[in-house]
C-alpha cells in the first residue's frame, strides 16, 4: 500500500509542474493571474486525487475495478453519467453556439437530452438485468460468445477511440486556449491524471471523478445565470428583450446573413437571433445528426457500462431519471449562458480567442466576475476553466475503462484465455489494459495535434448508432435475433458509418481548401486598400477600427497562405476523392437503417439453435430482473 | 427464490409461458413502444419544423419570446414527463408484477 501510495503522489506530483511549465502562448488568462489558475486546478485535481486513494482500497475483484462491485446508488449514478455525458463539446461548445448562433445552437442541445429517452425505455434497465460489465457481456448471452464478443470488442475499442481522440485534442487546445500552456503539456497532463484514476481507483474513484466534476459544472453554471439573469428580475421576457437589444447581437445577426440583412432594422435583426437558420442550412443534416444522438447515446459504451455499476434494474432507472434531470437542466441553463456571453462580451470577442465559440462561458465568467483585470473575474474564469479540465479528464476516464474492459474482459479472458482465469489474473489483466488504452489516447492525442477533430463525437455516436444499438436492441428484443446478425450487424453499421463519413463533406478537400484560400488572397489586395484608406482619414475612432480590421486581415491572409502552401501538392482527399460524394454531413440517415436491416438479414439467413434455445431465458431476465444480483456476484 | 438457484436450476420456458409474465411483458411492451415512437416524433418536430416552418417559429407569443424557443422549451417538459410517466407505472405495477415471478421462479413449472 506504501508503494501505492507513493505512486499517487507521483501521478499528482509529476502533473502539477506539468501544468505549471512557463509557456509562450496567450491564453484567456492574463499572465499576472495565471497563479490563480493553477492554484483552483491543483485544489480540484487535489481533491480527485485524494478520492481516488480512498477508492483505490476499496478496488479488489475485477467487479470492484470494472463496476464498482455494483455498490453505486441511483442517484449517484445518475449525477455520474451526467458527469460522462456532458463532455467540454457539450459544456462549452453549445454555451458556444448559442453565443455565436442563438436559436440554432439551443436547438442543437435538445437531440442530446431526448437521447436519454431511449436510454430509459429500452436500454437500461435489461441491459442491468441480464449484464456484467461489457456491452458484448449482452451481445454473448445467447450468442456465440467468442465471435460476438470479438466483433463486440472490436466495436467498443472504434466509438471509444473516435471520442477519446476528439476529448483528447480537444482537451488541449482547451487548455492551451484558456492559460496558455503548451499542447503536448496538456495532453500528457490529462493523459497522466486520468491514467492515475482509472489505474488505482477503478470505476469507484472513477465514479467519484464523474460526480464531483458534473456537481462542480452544475454549480459553476448555476451561479453564471444567477449573476446573468439577475439585473433582468428574473424575468424571460426581459432577458430576452435585453438580448435582442443589444448592438453587438445585432451586429453578429447582420454578420452572419451578410447581404441579406441590408434592409432589415436593428430590432429586426435581434429578434433574428431568436429565430432558425443561422448556423443550420442543410435540414437533412439536421434530421440525421439527431437520429445519431437519439439512437447512438442507447450504444455508448461508456455510458451502458454506467449501468452494470447500480444493483437493480430499480437503481439503473434512478439514475437515468436523475441524468435527465440534471442534463436537461443544463442545457436550459445553458441558453442563458449563450444569450448571456452574446450581449455581455459579444459574438466578436469570443470569436477572437476561438472560432468555434468553445470560450463563450469562460469569457462570460471573466466578464460577470469584473472584468479581465479583476481578481475575481479572474476567480471565476480559473473556476470554470478548472471545471473544463475536471470534464475532460473524467470523459476520458470513463472512455479508458470502456475500451479497457472491452480488451481485458472480452478479447483477452473471453476469447483468449476462454474464461479460464483466476480472479488476480482478472485485475492484472484490466489495469494491463488500462495503461495500453492509456499510452494509446496520450500518442493519437499529440499525433493529432492541428487536426479538425470535431466531427470525430458526431462520427462516435453514429457508429454507436447504427452497429452498437441495432445489434443490442435486437438481441434484447427480437426472438429471432442471432449469432448472424449480431456479426452482420456490427460489421456493416459500422462500416457504412465510417464509409460514408470518409467520402462526406467532413473530410479536407484540398481543391475546394485551395480555391478558397485563394479567394481569400485575391480578396486581401482591394480590402487592404480599403482599411488603408480608413486609416489616412484621420477620424481617430475609424483609424483604431482601421487597425483592428487590418491585424484580423493579417491573421486570414497568413491562415489562406499557410493552406496554400500546407496542400501545394495535393488534389485529393485522404480516399482519393476530388469532392464529397455527397453533401450529407452526418451518415446516420443511411447507416442507421442498413445497421438494422444487417442483423434482420444477417439473422434470418444463418441458423444457430444456441440463440433460439436461450432467448426464454434472456427475454424473462430482461423483463424480470431474476437472478439479477447473481450476474454481479459470479 | 433461493440463495443458491442458478440458470440450469430455473424453467424459463415455463416462465415465459406463465399467464402473468405474459401480461406483464404485453403490458411493458405496449407501454415502452407507445411512449418511444411518440417521443422520437415529437422530437423530429423540432429540427423539421425548423427547417419547413420557419415563418411559424417566428410567431411571437410573450415580448421577443416566440413559437420556436417556446416549442424547444417544450421538448425539455416533454422529455421530462415522459420520465416521469414510464417511471411512475414500472415503480408502481411492472415491478410489483417482476417481484412475483422472481419469488416464484424456482416453482414455476416444477412438478
Amino acid at each position: 500500500m506504501a508503494a501505492r501510495k507513493s505512486l499517487y503522489l507521483a501521478a499528482g506530483a509529476l502533473s502539477l509542474p506539468l501544468l505549471a511549465m512557463p509557456a509562450l502562448a496567450q491564453g484567456a488568462v492574463g499572465t499576472d493571474w495565471r497563479w490563480l489558475t493553477f492554484t483552483v486546478f491543483a485544489a480540484i485535481i487535489g481533491l480527485t486525487m485524494f478520492v481516488t486513494y480512498l477508492a483505490a482500497k476499496r478496488v479488489k475483484s475485477a467487479a470492484d475495478f470494472y463496476t464498482a462491485g455494483g455498490g453505486v446508488s441511483g442517484l449517484q449514478n445518475g449525477w455520474a453519467i451526467a458527469g460522462d455525458y456532458l463532455s467540454a463539446a457539450s459544456f462549452l461548445g453549445i454555451a458556444g453556439l448559442i453565443s455565436l448562433y442563438g436559436y440554432d445552437g439551443f436547438m442543437y442541445s435538445v437531440g442530446w437530452l431526448v437521447a436519454y429517452i431511449t436510454v430509459l425505455l429500452v436500454i437500461a434497465e435489461p441491459c442491468r438485468n441480464i449484464g456484467k460489465y461489457t456491452l458484448a457481456d449482452i451481445l454473448a448471452y445467447r450468442n456465440d460468445p467468442k465471435k460476438t464478443r470479438v466483433v463486440g470488442a472490436i466495436s467498443v475499442i472504434t466509438v471509444s477511440t473516435f471520442y477519446l481522440t476528439a476529448q483528447m485534442v480537444g482537451g488541449g487546445v482547451l487548455v492551451k486556449t484558456l492559460i496558455g500552456i503548451d499542447y503536448e503539456v496538456s495532453v500528457v497532463a490529462v493523459g497522466v491524471l486520468m491514467l492515475a484514476y482509472v489505474l488505482f481507483g477503478g470505476m469507484v474513484a472513477t465514479t467519484w471523478v464523474q460526480i464531483i466534476k458534473a456537481v462542480l459544472l452544475v454549480i459553476a453554471s448555476i451561479l453564471l445565470v444567477m449573476f446573468v439573469w439577475a439585473p433582468y428580475g428574473f424575468s424571460l421576457p426581459a432577458f430576452l428583450e435585453a438580448a435582442i437589444g443589444d448592438a453587438k447581437v445585432q451586429a453578429q445577426v447582420a454578420a452572419l446573413l451578410g447581404d441579406a440583412s441590408k434592409n432589415m432594422t436593428p430590432a429586426e435583426l435581434g429578434q433574428r437571433f431568436l429565430e432558425p437558420g443561422l448556423l443550420f442550412k442543410a435540414p437533412i443534416d439536421q434530421i440525421s445528426l439527431g437520429m445519431a444522438l437519439v439512437f447512438g447515446t442507447a450504444g455508448l459504451p461508456h455510458i451502458l457500462m454506467r449501468f452494470f455499476t447500480v444493483p437493480t434494474a430499480q437503481e439503473a432507472r434512478k439514475s437515468v431519471i436523475w441524468a435527465m434531470a440534471i442534463i436537461g437542466g443544463f442545457y436550459v441553463l445553458t441558453l442563458f449562458l449563450g444569450l448571456g456571453a452574446a450581449m455581455n462580451v459579444g459574438a466578436a470577442n469570443i470569436r477572437a480567442i476561438d472560432a468555434g465559440g468553445n470560450m463563450a462561458a469562460p469569457l462570460l465568467a471573466q466578464f460577470l466576475g469584473g472584468g479581465a483585470d479583476s481578481f475575481f473575474g479572474n476567480l471565476f474564469l480559473a473556476f470554470v476553466a478548472a471545471v473544463a479540465f475536471a470534464t475532460i479528464v473524467a470523459v476520458v476516464a470513463g472512455l479508458v475503462l470502456a475500451a479497457a474492459s472491452a480488451m481485458a474482459h472480452d478479447l483477452y479472458v473471453g476469447v483468449i484465455r476462454g474464461e479460464h482465469v483466476t480472479p488476480q489474473e482478472q485485475v492484472k489483466a484490466a489495469r494491463i489494459a488500462t495503461v495500453i488504452v492509456g499510452a494509446l489516447a496520450i500518442t493519437i492525442g499529440i499525433a493529432a495535434k492541428g487536426q479538425n477533430v470535431a466531427h470525430l463525437v458526431a462520427l462516435a455516436f453514429a457508429v454507436a448508432a447504427s452497429a452498437n444499438f441495432p445489434c443490442v436492441l435486437l438481441t434484447l428484443y427480437w426472438k429471432r435475433c442471432n449469432t448472424g446478425g449480431i456479426m452482420a450487424g456490427m460489421v456493416i453499421g459500422t462500416c457504412t458509418a465510417i464509409g460514408l463519413v470518409l467520402v462526406s463533406p467532413n473530410m479536407t478537400y484540398p481543391l475546394a481548401v485551395k480555391a478558397a484560400a485563394q479567394k481569400v488572397v485575391d480578396g486581401s489586395v482591394a480590402r487592404y486598400a480599403a482599411i488603408a484608406e480608413a486609416a489616412a482619414s484621420g477620424d481617430a475612432a475609424k483609424v483604431a477600427r482601421a487597425e483592428k480590421d487590418k491585424a484580423a486581415l493579417d491573421k486570414q491572409v497568413a491562415a489562406a497562405t499557410g493552406n496554400l502552401d500546407r496542400f501545394k501538392d495535393e488534389r485529393t482527399s485522404m480516399v482519393g476523392l476530388e469532392k464529397p460524394l455527397f453533401d450529407l454531413k452526418n451518415p446516420g440517415l443511411i447507416s442507421i437503417p442498413l445497421g438494422f436491416l444487417a442483423v434482420f438479414l444477417g439473422s434470418l439467413l444463418y441458423r444457430d439453435k444456441r440463440a433460439e434455445e436461450m432467448w426464454d431465458e434472456l427475454y424473462v431476465r430482461q423483463n424480470t430482473g431474476i437472478l439479477a444480483a447473481k450476474a454481479q456476484a459470479h | 427464490m433461493s440463495v443458491s438457484s442458478t440458470a440450469a436450476s430455473i424453467n424459463w420456458a415455463a416462465i415465459d409461458a406463465d399467464p402473468r409474465f405474459q401480461l406483464l411483458h404485453s403490458r411493458k411492451l405496449r407501454f415502452l413502444m407507445g411512449l418511444m415512437v411518440f417521443s422520437v416524433i415529437f422530437y423530429f418536430l423540432l429540427p423539421v419544423g425548423a427547417a419547413y416552418f420557419p415563418e411559424l417559429f417566428k410567431v411571437k407569443l410573450w415580448g421577443p419570446l416566440n413559437i420556436g424557443i417556446a416549442f424547444a422549451l417544450t421538448e425539455f417538459v416533454v422529455a421530462w414527463a415522459i420520465a416521469f410517466f414510464y417511471s411512475r407505472r414500472a415503480n408502481r405495477e411492472f415491478d410489483a408484477m417482476a417481484r412475483e415471478l422472481i419469488r416464484d421462479a424456482e416453482t414455476i413449472g416444477r412438478k
